[in-house]
C-alpha cells in the first residue's frame, strides 16, 4: 500500500537532514535495510493509532527545536556508585571525560570504531531486534535510529560485571540533536546493570537492544532529569532467553517530550520481564510510555509498574500491552499504571490492552487516576508537616510502589533522597 | 489549657448539624475522659479541634493556652502543642516511620523557631522511646504502618505523641481494636507522659482503658452536648448502667 503524500513529504524532509555515516562497516546493510523499511512505513503522524495520545511532530521535524542547557548545581547522579563511565556531549564520544572501556567480564566498544572490524559479535544483531519488534506495531522512529545512529557501546557480558557500565549524556549545545544505538548481549550465565542519565540533546533519540541469554541477567536503571525542554524518543528493545532476567526501571523528571517504548520478548521458558517508570511533570511536560510483552514460552512472568505524579497541566501516557501466544502456558503477567493529578488541569491518557491466546495464564491489569488521599495528607499535617511538605511525602509514597522494582535497594534509596530534594527545591 | 466555649459544629457538606454547644475547660496536667453513645459527636470533636476538613463551625471557640485553634492550619495546630492520637491510623506506604517522624520533629521545631534535632540525636532520643513501647527497629523502618497489627498501629500513635511531646493530647478511642495486654502497653505509655504540663482528653466507649489511665474528671457526651460532668466514678457507674440511666436523668 502506497503511503500517504504527507507521511512520504514529512519523511523524506527528515531523512534530507541526515546522512548515512561514511564508513558504516558492517552496520551498512542493517542501515541501508533501515532505511527502506522508514520509507515503507513513514515517521509517525499524529492520526496514527499509535500516536494517539502523543503528537510526535517534534520528534520528527527536520530540524530540532532549541533547547536550553540545564545546569543542575548538585552532584551527578548515582555519585557514590562504583561505576564505569562512559561519556558521550551531544551524542559524541568523549574519550577524556570516560573511563577506560575496561572491566572484567565485559567487553565494551564504541558503535563507531567496532563496526570497522570484519568479525563482530554485534554484527547480525543490530538492527535485528528493532526489526523483529516492529510487529504488530510499527515503531519509525527506531527504524530511523538503526539508520542514521551516529554512535552507540556495544556490550557484551561473559561473566557477572563487578559494577555497573554508566552512560552519562551530557547536553552542551542548544540545537544538539542526537542519535545513539546501543547492542548489548548478555551471555549465558552472564549479569550486568546498566546505569543510563543525563539530557544528552536538545532531542534525543535513542535505541538499545539488548539479547539476554540463557541464565543471564539484565538489569537496567535510567534517570531522565530535570532539564525541561528536551525531546526525547527512547526505545528498548529485548529478547529473553530460557530463565534470564530483564529489570528496567526508568525515573523522568520534567522534560515537554519523552517517549519512552519498550518491547520485549520472552522466547526462553522461566524468563522474568520487569519494566516500571515512576515520572514526575509539571506544565507543558508530556510523558509517554509505551510498551508491549510478547510471551512467547512456558512459565514466563512479565511485571509492569508505571507510577506518574502531574500537576498544572501536565500529560502522562501509558499504552501497555501483554500479548500472551498459544503455547505461552503458564504465563504470569501483571500490569498496573497509575497516575496521581495534583490538580484538576492535568491528564493521565491510558490504554492497557491484553491480548491472549493460551487458556492456563494469570493475567491481571489495573489502571487508576486520582488526587492525594485527603486523611493521609491531614495526618501528616496533624503531625506537624506543613501542607507542602505533606504533599510531597504523598508523592514520594505513590512513586514508592515503581521505585521498589529496582533490586539494588541502595540505589533504590539514593534515587528516593534525590528525588525528595528535587521536589523540594520546587517548592522554593 | 484548652477551653471549649459553646461550640457549634455542622458537616460541610450537609446541613447536619454534630456539635451543638459544647462547653469544656481542661487544666495543665490535667486527664479528662469523655465517653458517650455512638454517634454522640465525640469522634468530630477531636477531629475539629485537630483542623480536618469537612467541618464548619458555626458558634463557639476553642482556645489552647489562650490562642485561637479554631483559626489555623492542622500543621500550626500541632506546632501549637496539639496532638491527636487518631482512631484508625493511616498507612501510608513508601514513607519509613522515622523518617516521617523525623520530619514531624524538624517542622515542628522550625515553626517554633526552634533548632532541628540533629540525626544522631533524634536516633538517640527515638530508641529509647521506642524500647518503652516495645517497638521494635524494624517497625521504625517499616513505612508508617503499613501491615501494622492493631496494637502496633496504636503504639506508633504514643510513640509520635512521645517524640513530638505535645502539650494537649487528644486520645480518640484509642483502646479501640486492642487486646488487654496491648491497651496495657498503650496505657503505660500514655502514664509515662503525663506530666504538669500536659493535658489529657481521652475519648473512649469503655470504662476499662480509665482503669488503666485515671482520668480527673468524665465528661458525658449525647447528641452533641456534655450533658453529666463527675468524677471517675462517672465512668463506673456507664461500665454498670450503660448511657440510659444517665440520659434519662438528664432528659
Amino acid at each position: 500500500m502506497a503511503l500517504p503524500q504527507q507521511k512520504t513529504d514529512l519523511t523524506e524532509a527528515r531523512i534530507a537532514a541526515l546522512a548515512l555515516p561514511e564508513v558504516a562497516g558492517w552496520s551498512e546493510p542493517a542501515r541501508k535495510d533501515a532505511l527502506a523499511r522508514l520509507r515503507a512505513t513513514g515517521l509517525p503522524h499524529r492520526r496514527d493509532e499509535y500516536w494517539r495520545y502523543t503528537r510526535p511532530e517534534s520528534l520528527t521535524s527536520p530540524e530540532a527545536e532549541k533547547a536550553a542547557i540545564f545546569d543542575a548545581e548538585e552532584a551527578p547522579l548515582f555519585d557514590g556508585q562504583a561505576q564505569l563511565k562512559i561519556v558521550f556531549v551531544d551524542g559524541v564520544f568523549d574519550a577524556e571525560a570516560s573511563d577506560d572501556l575496561e572491566l572484567a567480564g565485559i567487553e565494551i566498544e564504541r558503535l563507531e570504531t567496532a563496526a570497522q572490524s570484519d568479525i563482530h559479535w554485534a554484527r547480525g544483531l543490530y538492527g535485528s531486534l528493532e526489526t523483529a519488534g516492529q510487529t504488530p506495531v510499527a515503531r519509525p522512529l527506531a527504524t530511523l535510529n538503526t539508520a542514521y545512529a551516529s554512535d552507540g557501546v556495544l556490550i557484551r557480558a561473559t561473566g557477572k560485571a563487578d559494577r555497573p557500565v554508566s552512560l552519562i549524556y551530557q547536553h552542551r549545545d542548544e540545537t544538539a540533536d542526537a542519535m545513539l544505538h546501543h547492542v548489548v548481549r548478555i551471555e549465558e550465565g552472564a549479569a550486568l546493570t546498566l546505569l543510563e542519565n543525563g539530557p544528552g540533546a536538545a532531542r534525543f533519540n535513542t535505541v538499545m537492544e539488548v539479547e539476554v541469554a540463557d541464565n543471564a541477567a539484565f538489569h537496567h536503571i535510567r534517570i531522565q532529569g530535570r532539564d525541561h525542554e528536551r525531546r526525547a524518543a527512547t526505545h528498548a528493545f529485548a529478547r529473553l532467553g530460557t530463565e534470564s532476567v530483564f529489570k528496567s526501571f526508568t525515573l523522568t523528571v520534567n522534560g515537554v517530550m519523552t517517549r519512552n517504548e519498550c518491547v520485549i520478548e520472552l522466547t526462553g521458558d522461566d524468563a522474568q520481564a520487569h519494566v516500571a517508570g515512576a515520572a514526575v511533570g509539571d506544565g507543558d511536560f508530556h510523558h509517554d510510555d509505551t510498551v508491549f510483552i510478547t510471551h512467547d514460552a512456558l512459565n514466563c512472568e512479565s511485571r509492569q509498574v508505571f507510577k506518574k505524579v502531574l500537576r498544572n497541566g501536565a500529560t502522562g501516557v501509558f499504552q501497555g500491552k501483554i500479548l500472551v501466544k498459544a503455547d505461552a502456558q503458564k504465563t504470569d503477567g501483571y500490569q498496573i499504571s497509575q497516575a496521581l493529578l495534583l490538580d484538576d488541569d492535568s491528564q493521565f491518557l491510558a490504554k492497557p490492552e491484553l491480548e491472549i491466546y493460551a487458556d492456563d495464564v494469570a493475567c491481571s491489569h489495573g489502571s487508576t487516576t486520582g488526587a492525594i488521599d485527603e486523611t493521609a495528607l491531614f495526618y501528616l499535617r496533624s503531625r506537624g508537616v506543613p501542607l507542602a511538605e505533606a504533599q510531597d511525602l504523598m508523592v514520594l509514597s505513590f512513586l514508592a510502589e515503581a521505585l521498589e522494582e529496582i533490586d539494588d535497594k541502595e540505589i533504590a534509596a539514593d534515587l528516593t533522597t534525590r528525588l525528595a530534594a528535587w521536589l523540594a527545591r520546587r517548592r522554593s | 489549657m484548652l477551653e471549649i466555649s459553646n461550640l457549634h459544629v455542622k458537616l460541610e457538606e450537609e446541613d447536619k448539624q454534630i456539635l451543638k454547644g459544647v462547653d469544656l475547660k481542661i487544666g495543665a496536667g490535667e486527664v479528662h475522659a469523655i465517653m458517650g453513645p455512638n454517634g454522640s459527636g465525640k469522634s468530630t470533636l477531636s477531629y475539629v479541634l485537630s483542623g480536618r476538613d469537612g467541618y464548619e463551625v458555626t458558634e463557639g471557640s476553642a482556645e489552647l493556652q489562650g490562642a485561637d485553634v479554631l483559626d489555623m492550619e492542622p500543621e500550626e495546630r500541632a506546632a501549637a502543642g496539639l496532638f491527636l492520637a487518631f482512631q484508625y491510623p493511616v498507612e501510608i506506604p513508601g514513607v519509613g516511620n522515622m523518617t516521617f517522624l523525623r520530619t514531624a520533629v524538624n517542622a515542628q521545631r522550625k515553626a517554633r523557631g526552634e533548632e532541628e534535632m540533629s540525626s544522631t540525636e533524634f536516633l538517640k532520643v527515638i530508641r529509647a522511646r521506642a524500647k518503652d513501647l516495645k517497638i521494635d527497629a524494624e517497625m521504625l523502618k517499616r513505612p508508617v504502618n503499613v501491615g501494622f497489627s492493631g496494637g502496633e498501629k496504636k503504639r506508633n500513635e504514643i510513640l509520635q505523641m512521645a517524640m513530638l511531646e505535645p502539650k494537649m493530647c487528644i486520645l480518640d478511642e484509642t483502646d479501640s481494636g486492642l487486646d488487654v495486654d496491648a491497651m496495657k502497653l498503650v496505657a503505660d505509655g500514655v502514664n509515662a507522659l503525663r506530666s504538669e504540663g500536659r493535658s489529657f482528653l481521652v475519648i473512649t466507649h469503655y470504662q476499662r482503658l480509665l482503669d488503666h489511665i485515671k482520668p480527673d474528671v468524665v465528661h458525658i457526651m449525647a447528641d452533641g452536648r456534655i450533658v453529666k460532668t463527675g468524677g471517675p466514678e462517672l465512668a463506673l457507674e456507664v461500665e454498670n448502667n450503660g448511657y440510659a440511666d444517665i440520659m434519662a436523668e438528664v432528659g
